[in-house]
């Protein structure tokens, strides 16, 4: 009677052991199941879902989503918008999960990727499908300038739908902390030299002269450097093999980068791209090299163009366009592939892309939106887009894999912290590029 | 033999679910992630399978710990366990004494000192972040506006920004937060000393310095193990506290467990796995003599 007892209580011990097993499993089973029968549901009758994966949480970005989705509404009825957003870390924590998703064979039915080399990567993983097809499905060939189109064209398939442009190399300054430096707020500068001067100007009248924050902005500093200095053609060189990052060229590209870093703001790492761009707007730093979608940044703030802050082409890249693209993919195994369809259809469209970046502070990717809905900046930047020359926005993912970003950044904030030279800085760059 | 049965088989039953679970989950991992790091696996097209994986061995290792980035890594970890460490276990120790001794209110500072455990480090990360500001001068805020407030504009710094010690500033949050563990811990030691003890040195006419010197330390060193072990492994595993205060691409702040994370993201598993192996290492050059120390003592 004893032992029985004692048995019992073993047994009982095991058998809940094996539920809580069971239950995990379980739970394990459902989610990898899914997919393979997910499909089926599709077109049963034209009914189906889209779960649509993004770091877009907040703000302008925020509102450009929601555009989108009133056009999916709009167009395709029948299909429910999930939303898979991931918030934290400018995408970082976004690209995180969604490496792990796409791992495990459970791919969102769509998700946000930079436009360009930043695909490779999943490319030759197999993990997005060649959409081609669907271009000439949407008349999407066309309606994108033949520049963007081969960017976007790897090894003859495409894989992805932008869904706006960015411009990268573009400076923000304070005309009022500029009067104060005796400088010319309207004044543009030709080459980095002159900008030297009017960088001196305004650490001199007590201000940092030029903000920034930690690595990632110092990369897209630098960027934008190597396009000054090199010209578009040779910094597009640097990524298709045909510049040496040896050269000499580079060396001075890289000696304007270290005399920059030199007028920035020594709280630099701590800061992220919004609180560099806030020295700007509250006065406490002159100039600020930062991608358009400041401009949305300064909009949101109620910010008047001319009083408040003023523009330029980082010195020297006038007439280049340093362009980025956020796009949307068609994940290979994805749940709903109809539901993806749609939901690239809809970004594609004239009306999603004006919907989108009318919200969003970007411009369109095609060349055949209304120029009157949108603010001033935009208008200009669109100007600009028809006509001037399109470089790979290296930061951005447009321009190299992540894998060469990540060697570049290492080697960058190795370079500005005061852990290398200029000569070695070059040595581990040019050892990034393989 | 059914009797043997019988005594051993229940327990064997009984522990069997966690030693499965602890097998597959431990050590099958530990084996897989060992094997990742012997191979090329370096691209993304690798991790899915498309492109041929091949052994290499230990050449990951070699090239990891042959490289000025990941040496950096590794001082920066040095640096910071022995500042972390130090710095808890000065405090956690000096907490404890004073408050061995008769004190008002003892419970209150007890609570007081003990609190910071309660945040998490990415909590108090975020805090330390806007504290540990390295702007000097007219723009000055955190620390550096207090020093400049008391007169001691001269000890103004750039914190965790410096290339080569800056990692020893990530460590005073950390110190802050865990002091309070250590005194409790020797809070506790101090009081499992027998009252009698210390009334048989004085009686023997022993000063108060040589009450602690000669009776009280030597009792209180398993004490001084345990907390060496515990601060000792969270410091070789710190990331969190990194995360949120620095940036992980910021080379300054670096240690293994962030380029742990910079290779994965980069699907880079076979290197991202080598460091988790050799961070595993360095732990279990820690541990391991703790474990046997502990277990000779068991058997004694």
């Amino acid at each position: 009677m004893y032992t029985s007892r004692k048995y019992a209580g073993v047994i009982a011990g095991v058998l809940a052991a094996g539920l809580a097993l069971t239950a995990c499993s379980g739970d394990d089973g459902s989610s990898s199941t899914e997919s393979p029968t997910g499909t089926t549901s599709d077109s049963m009758d034209g009914a189906t879902e889209v779960e649509v994966f993004t770091w877009w949480t907040s703000g302008g970005e925020k509102a450009g989503l929601d555009g989108l989705v009133s056009v999916l509404a709009e167009k395709y009825p029948d299909v429910e918008f999930i939303n898979g957003a991931v918030a934290g870390g400018a995408g970082s924590a976004a690209k995180d999960l969604l490496q792990s998703r796409l791992q495990a064979n459970d791919p969102p039915d769509t998700f946000q990727a930079h436009a360009g080399a930043e695909l490779d990567d999943y490319i030759a993983a197999g993990q997005v499908e060649d959409i081609s097809d669907l271009y000439t499905e949407f008349g999407l060939t066309d309606a994108f300038p033949a520049d963007l189109l081969d960017l976007l064209t790897v090894d003859g398939a495409i894989y992805s739908v932008p869904a706006n442009i960015h411009r990268a190399n573009v400076v923000w300054a304070n005309p009022t902390v500029l009067d104060a430096a005796g400088l010319d707020p309207a004044a543009t500068y030709a080459s980095m030299d002159d900008w030297f001067a009017a960088l001196d100007a305004v650490e001199a009248s007590g201000q940092t002269a030029l903000s920034v924050a930690t690595t990632w902005t110092q990369v897209h500093l630098l960027e934008t450097v190597l396009i000054s200095d090199l010209g578009a053609d040779a910094y597009v060189g640097l990524w298709d093999g045909t510049t040496d990052w040896t050269g000499s060229d580079v060396t001075g590209a890289l000696e304007d980068f270290e005399t920059l870093m030199g007028y920035t703001n020594t709280d630099r790492d701590g800061l992220d791209w919004p609180d560099a761009l806030q020295m700007v707007v509250d006065g406490t730093a002159g100039f600020n090299v930062m991608g358009d979608w400041a401009a949305g940044e300064l909009d949101a703030q109620s910010l008047t163009e001319g009083t408040d802050y003023v523009y330029f082409p980082v010195p020297g890249t006038a007439g280049v366009f340093d362009f980025l693209a956020d796009s949307f993919t068609m994940p290979v195994g994805a749940p709903h592939p109809e539901g993806a369809k749609a939901w690239l259809d809809v970004v594609g469209s004239l009306e999603g892309q004006t919907d989108f970046n009318v919200a969003k502070g970007s411009i369109p990717a095609r060349t055949d939106a209304d120029e009157s809905l949108f603010t001033a900046y935009q208008q200009s930047a669109i100007a600009d887009f028809a006509s001037d020359t399109i470089v790979p926005s290296l930061m951005h993912g447009a321009a190299a894999p992540i894998a060469q970003l990540n060697a570049i950044s290492d080697a960058t904030s190795k370079f500005t912290t005061g852990g290398s030279d200029l000569a070695t800085f070059q040595t581990e760059l040019a050892a990034a590029a393989g | 033999m059914l009797r043997d049965i019988r005594r051993w088989g229940p327990p064997v039953l009984l522990i069997s679910p966690s030693l499965v679970l602890v097998g597959v989950f431990v050590y099958g991992l530990i084996a897989v992630n060992t094997y990742t790091s012997m191979t090329d696996m370096h691209t993304a097209a690798q991790t899915t399978g498309r492109a041929p994986v091949q052994f290499v061995g230990l050449a990951n290792y070699w090239e990891l710990l042959g490289s000025d980035s990941f040496q950096h890594s590794l001082k920066n970890l040095g640096l910071y366990t022995v500042v972390f460490l130090g710095g808890a276990l000065l405090f956690g120790f000096m907490w404890a004494w004073l408050l061995d001794r008769p004190v008002r209110y003892e419970g209150v500072f007890r609570s007081i000192y003990l609190f910071p455990m309660a945040v998490s480090f990415i909590a108090s990360g975020v805090v330390w972040r806007w504290l540990l500001n390295a702007n000097t001068g007219d723009n000055a805020t955190g620390l550096n506006r207090l020093f400049q407030m008391v007169g001691l504009s001269f000890l103004q710094n750039g914190w965790w920004n410096n290339v080569n010690v800056g990692i020893t500033a990530i460590a005073i949050p950390a110190i802050w937060q865990l002091s309070g563990y250590i005194m409790a811990l020797f809070l506790a030691g101090f009081r499992g000393i027998p009252e009698e003890l210390r009334e048989a040195a004085r009686v023997d006419g022993a000063s108060e310095f040589q009450l602690y010197r000669m009776v009280v330390f030597p009792q209180l060193t398993p004490i001084l193990l345990s907390a060496v072990i515990v601060i000792g492994h969270m410091s070789l595993k710190v990331f969190d506290l990194i995360m949120s205060i620095s940036k992980p691409a910021n080379y300054q702040t670096k240690v293994p467990a962030i380029d742990m994370f910079l290779f994965k993201s980069q699907y880079d598993y076979a290197n991202s796995a080598a460091v988790g192996a050799i961070l595993l290492v360095i732990v279990a050059v820690l541990i391991v003599p703790y474990l046997v120390h502990v277990a000779r003592e068991g058997r004694r």
